[in-house]
Formats: C-alpha cells, sequence, structure tokens
C-alpha cells in the first residue's frame, strides 16, 4: 500500500499506510491524524481537508477542478499548492507523497 | 396558543394526505411542532412539492441530507440570488429586495466574501478569544443564584451583542440597537411583534442605513482596519457597493452572527437539561465540549433552511423542478436524516463525527462565520462547566414564530443557590 506523510501544523508527522482508491483525506480520518476535519465527509463541499502538497508531488496529484478551485478559494490561508486532500485519489504514484496542513481548518 | 386541546402534532403529521404538508408553516415552529412533518417528508416524499402556502406561496422541500448538497454544489441551476428571491422561502415584494452576498452567485458573492471573510479566518479568531473569554465570565458572573431568570435576555442577547459591537468596531454603548436591528430584521409582519409593516421596516432600515453611513464615512478615509465596516469601505468588491448593497451586507452580517449563536446559545442549556446523562458525560469530561458544541448546533439547527431559485428545468432524482421554482433545502431535516447520521433523533455529545451535520450549509455559501460562533460556544460551555453545578429550565421556552430563524423568544431557568 502507498505511504501517505501527514505532517501537522506543529511539525509532527504521521506516516500511514493508505489503501489504493481512498482519497488523502480518507487516510487521515481513518487512522485519526488530527488536523483534518472533513466536515462534509468528502464531498468537495466545505475546505476542511485543506493541504499544502509538497511542490515535487503537485504535478503527480492532478488539477482541481472549477468546484474544488472555489472552495478553496474561501480557504483562509490557501497557497499555490493548496488542494483539498478529499480531492486527491491514492494510487501507488503517490505511494511517498507529503502533506502539510494549515494552521487551522475553516 | 388556539389549537384545540387535544391537537397531536405527530399524529396529524403522519396521517394527514401528503400533498397537503406545509412544513414552513411559522406556526408549527412556534408551537415546537415543526418535527413530526419534516420526518413524514423524509419517509414518504423527501422532495416534496406545497401547491400553496398562504404566506410563502408554492415551494419544493427538500428533506435528505445527500439531495440538499446535491443542490447546494449545483449554483449554476439553484440560484441564491436576491434578483429571483434570495434565500428565504418568503419573497420580498420586488421593490423591496436588498442585495446581499449571500443572495449572490458567483462570481459578484466570491468576490464580497472574501473582502469580510477574513475577520473570522483562524489567526483573527486567536485575537477574539481572550476577549470573548472576559465577557463570557463577567456575564456569568453577574446571574443570580436561587432565582428565576430569562437565559436569553441575561446570557444569549448580551454575549451576542457584545461579540457584533466587536466585529463593527460599534460603539459599545449603542451596541442594543444591532440587536434590535436583527430582530427587525427577521420578524415577520404576522409575528405580531413591532414590526407592524414592511413600510416601517424599511423605515428601520433607514436608520441603520444612516448610523452605519456615518461609520462609513469616518472609516473610508482612514487606514484600513480588521472591522467589518472599514473591510467594506476599503475592499475593491465593495467599496463601491450603491447604499441598498451596503445595508444588505450590514443586514447579512448582523443577523448572521446575531441570531443564530443566541439561539445555539439557550438551545444548549435546554438540551442538556432534556438529557441530564448527557450533561453528565459532559462535566465529566470537558475535552468534550467541542464536540458538545457541535451537537448543540445540529440539535438547534438554528437556520431551519436555506431557499434556492432554479434557473432552469432541472430533473432532481425524477422529480421535475422548473425554471423559477422555489426551492427549500431543510437543514432541519437533513440533520435528522438516519441515512447519514446516527440516531439523529438523540442528542449526543460525544458523537463519532460531530462536525458532519448540515446546520452551516455546505458549498460557497457555507457560513462565514462558523469557527466564530463554535469558539464562542466553547468559551460559553466551559466558563458555565467551571462556575455553576448546572442550570435548570424550570418553565417552557417561548419560541420565534419563523420557519427559518429556529429559536427562542425566551427561556427560563434558575441557577441552584
Ligand atoms: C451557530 C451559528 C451559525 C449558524 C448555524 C449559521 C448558519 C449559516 C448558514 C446556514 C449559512 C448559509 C449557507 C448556505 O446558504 O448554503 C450561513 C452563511 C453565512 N453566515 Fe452563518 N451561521 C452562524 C453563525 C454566524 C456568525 C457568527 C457569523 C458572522 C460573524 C455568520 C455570518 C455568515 C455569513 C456572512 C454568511 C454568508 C456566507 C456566504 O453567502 O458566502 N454566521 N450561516
Amino acid at each position: 500500500m502507498p505511504t501517505i506523510t501527514y505532517i501537522e501544523f506543529n511539525g509532527t508527522s504521521h506516516s500511514i499506510e493508505v489503501e489504493n482508491g481512498l482519497s488523502v483525506m480518507e487516510g487521515a480520518v481513518n487512522n485519526n491524524v488530527p488536523g483534518i476535519d472533513a466536515d462534509c465527509g468528502g464531498s468537495c463541499a466545505c475546505a476542511t481537508c485543506h493541504v499544502f502538497v509538497d511542490e515535487a508531488w503537485l504535478g503527480k496529484c492532478g488539477t482541481p477542478d472549477t468546484q474544488e478551485k472555489s472552495m478553496l478559494g474561501f480557504a483562509a490561508t490557501a497557497q499555490a499548492n493548496s488542494r483539498l486532500a478529499c480531492q486527491i485519489t491514492v494510487s501507488d504514484a503517490l505511494d511517498g507523497l507529503v502533506v502539510r496542513m494549515p494552521e487551522a481548518q475553516h | 396558543m388556539n389549537a384545540p386541546v387535544n391537537y397531536d402534532p405527530t399524529h396529524e403529521a403522519w396521517t394527514m394526505p401528503l400533498d397537503q404538508v406545509d412544513p414552513a408553516n411559522p406556526m408549527r415552529f412556534m408551537a415546537g411542532a415543526e418535527l413530526p412533518y419534516l420526518a413524514r417528508l423524509r419517509r414518504d416524499a423527501p422532495i416534496h412539492y406545497t401547491a400553496e402556502n398562504p404566506m410563502f406561496g408554492p415551494y419544493w422541500s427538500i428533506c435528505r441530507y445527500n439531495d440538499i448538497m446535491q443542490v447546494e454544489l449545483n449554483t449554476e441551476v439553484f440560484s441564491s440570488s436576491w434578483a429571483h428571491g434570495g434565500i428565504t422561502v418568503r419573497d420580498r415584494a420586488k421593490e423591496l429586495r436588498i442585495p446581499m452576498f449571500i443572495a449572490m452567485d458567483p462570481p459578484q458573492h466570491d468576490d464580497q466574501r472574501k473582502v469580510v471573510q477574513p475577520i473570522v479566518a483562524p489567526f483573527n479568531l486567536q485575537k477574539f478569544e481572550a476577549l470573548i473569554r472576559e465577557r463570557t465570565a463577567m456575564v456569568l458572573d453577574s446571574l443570580p443564584r436561587g432565582e428565576t431568570f430569562d437565559w436569553v435576555q441575561q446570557v444569549s442577547i448580551p454575549l451576542t451583542t457584545m461579540m457584533l459591537a466587536s466585529l463593527f468596531d460599534f460603539p459599545f454603548e449603542d451596541r442594543a440597537l444591532l440587536s434590535h436591528w436583527s430582530d427587525c430584521a427577521t420578524m415577520p409582519v404576522e409575528a405580531n411583534g413591532f414590526i407592524k409593516s414592511e413600510e416601517h421596516r424599511e423605515q428601520v432600515f433607514g436608520e441603520l442605513l444612516g448610523y452605519f453611513t456615518r461609520l462609513w464615512n469616518e472609516r473610508v478615509n482612514e487606514p484600513a482596519r480588521p472591522d467589518l465596516v472599514s473591510m467594506l469601505a476599503h475592499g475593491e468588491a465593495t467599496r463601491n457597493m450603491t447604499p441598498r448593497e451596503y445595508l444588505g451586507n450590514l443586514i447579512l452580517l448582523i443577523v448572521g452572527g446575531n441570531d443564530t449563536t443566541r439561539n445555539s446559545m439557550s438551545g444548549g442549556v435546554l438540551f442538556m437539561h432534556q438529557n441530564p446523562a448527557e450533561f453528565a458525560k459532559l462535566r465529566a469530561n470537558p475535552k468534550l465540549v467541542d464536540s458538545a458544541v457541535s451537537e448543540i448546533i445540529r440539535y438547534q439547527t438554528p437556520l431551519a433552511h436555506m431557499r434556492r431559485t432554479a434557473t432552469q428545468d432541472f430533473d432532481l432524482n425524477g422529480h421535475q423542478i422548473k425554471a423559477g421554482d422555489k426551492v427549500v433545502m431543510w437543514y432541519l431535516s437533513a440533520n435528522r436524516d438516519a441515512e447519514v447520521i446516527e440516531n439523529p433523533d438523540a442528542f449526543i455529545v460525544d458523537r463519532k463525527r460531530p462536525r458532519q451535520h448540515i446546520s452551516f450549509g455546505f458549498g460557497i455559501h457555507r457560513c462565514v462565520g462558523n469557527r466564530l460562533a463554535e469558539l464562542q460556544l466553547k468559551i460559553l460551555w466551559e466558563q458555565l462547566l467551571a462556575r455553576f453545578p448546572k442550570v435548570e429550565v424550570v418553565g417552557e421556552p417561548k419560541r420565534v414564530f419563523s420557519s427559518f430563524v429556529r429559536g427562542y423568544a425566551s427561556l427560563p431557568v434558575r441557577i441552584p443557590a
């Protein structure tokens, strides 16, 4: 299974094996990684699974669709490498992916 | 109430002909009898058409969580625009409609929302935290012991009004005007309150706009600072608003931050009283405050619905919605949808996924102030637990005549001596 590394805002790192086909958000929530709220449960409707994707991986994670872009537009601390973790699907190609959490979800 | 003595809303809701079910009737909300009608629709007609309501005309009811999500996300078909009548089941007359960004579609909505959103962003919230703590302590310390008083008047209204004054940097001594204006904006004429007619309401809005125009004029020429008036006056997408649009956004920010949090502050006390075992759980483990707060907001659902208007014909799971139709998303019902929320009729302070509720809406209009509301409620409950063994509800709450704002006019309580 691919390993995803989640780094909390305070620097705490969690490397987790996540099943192919799950979202990066589900990988965090199912393993109680703090810092991802996922209020809407993965419908791209709330922006509370906001993460920063390490530059090296950005291209491999696909491009955000219009809905994700507009939700990200309302995330308080969005940057160029911001994504919603519920919109990234885990696959072998993402083995080793590193995502960082913002200061807070909003 | 002049309902017959043997009036049983549950029986009526489950037996009346489906096409006559009219969940937006504000009388039922006032009587605390609204839930069975939504439960009936959830089971028998989760996408339902009410052909006629004397106050609101015809409207669709969307009652299930996942169907509502579909409507929320399709802003092209389901418009929030004030030009179609906005976001409540009630239409105002065309000449009385008021633009505000909650009642706009992209791109204008997005641009205006981004102007004010930073005030409640995580880093600004941290700045408010100490202030909220201090005020909450002050209000709770001033409460009588062993005596009946009204929690709404003595706690919920003062706390939310002070918060609003800070968000606007509004003259503190005049802050009662803010809750007055908020009530004016939401009170149906039929409620027999102090708003007697739409003309009267417009007159009060004129006073609101006059006061806030003075604040705008002071701040527009000063450097931008983090209060809502200054942000609107300096924001690229808002500084050239018409007076009517300024009024609308003020009403939005006043009402948005007021009734909702107020009624959650009151509702929480009622629910803890009705569910002593849950209160005991929270008292034994104050770490549960965060999830208890989310549960209070779910259980209260301070805004029972948001409305959209179809911009084109649309097939929603087999139902033919026509262009121009009014579509009401019943958050109050979705929050009780057993398909998504386990044991939804129970009030449970330690749910597995407490934040999953739909009280803040979802999609691009999702509540801007949700984290602030949660913070205010969290501090209230932390401080309450630190001071009082319990808050007893000693009489029936008085509920508000509205199927939009779901809340309390009064809640008689006593804190043991
Ligand atoms: C428990 C408290 C609250 C509840 C339940 C609540 C609920 C909601 C809901 C249901 C919406 C609309 C969602 C939609 O149309 O899809 C909304 C939007 C909004 N709320 Fe709240 N709210 C609360 C507190 C606050 C506070 C404290 C503020 C202000 C500081 C606020 C400001 C707003 C604004 C400005 C919008 C419009 C957002 C937009 O259209 O993009 N709310 N709220």
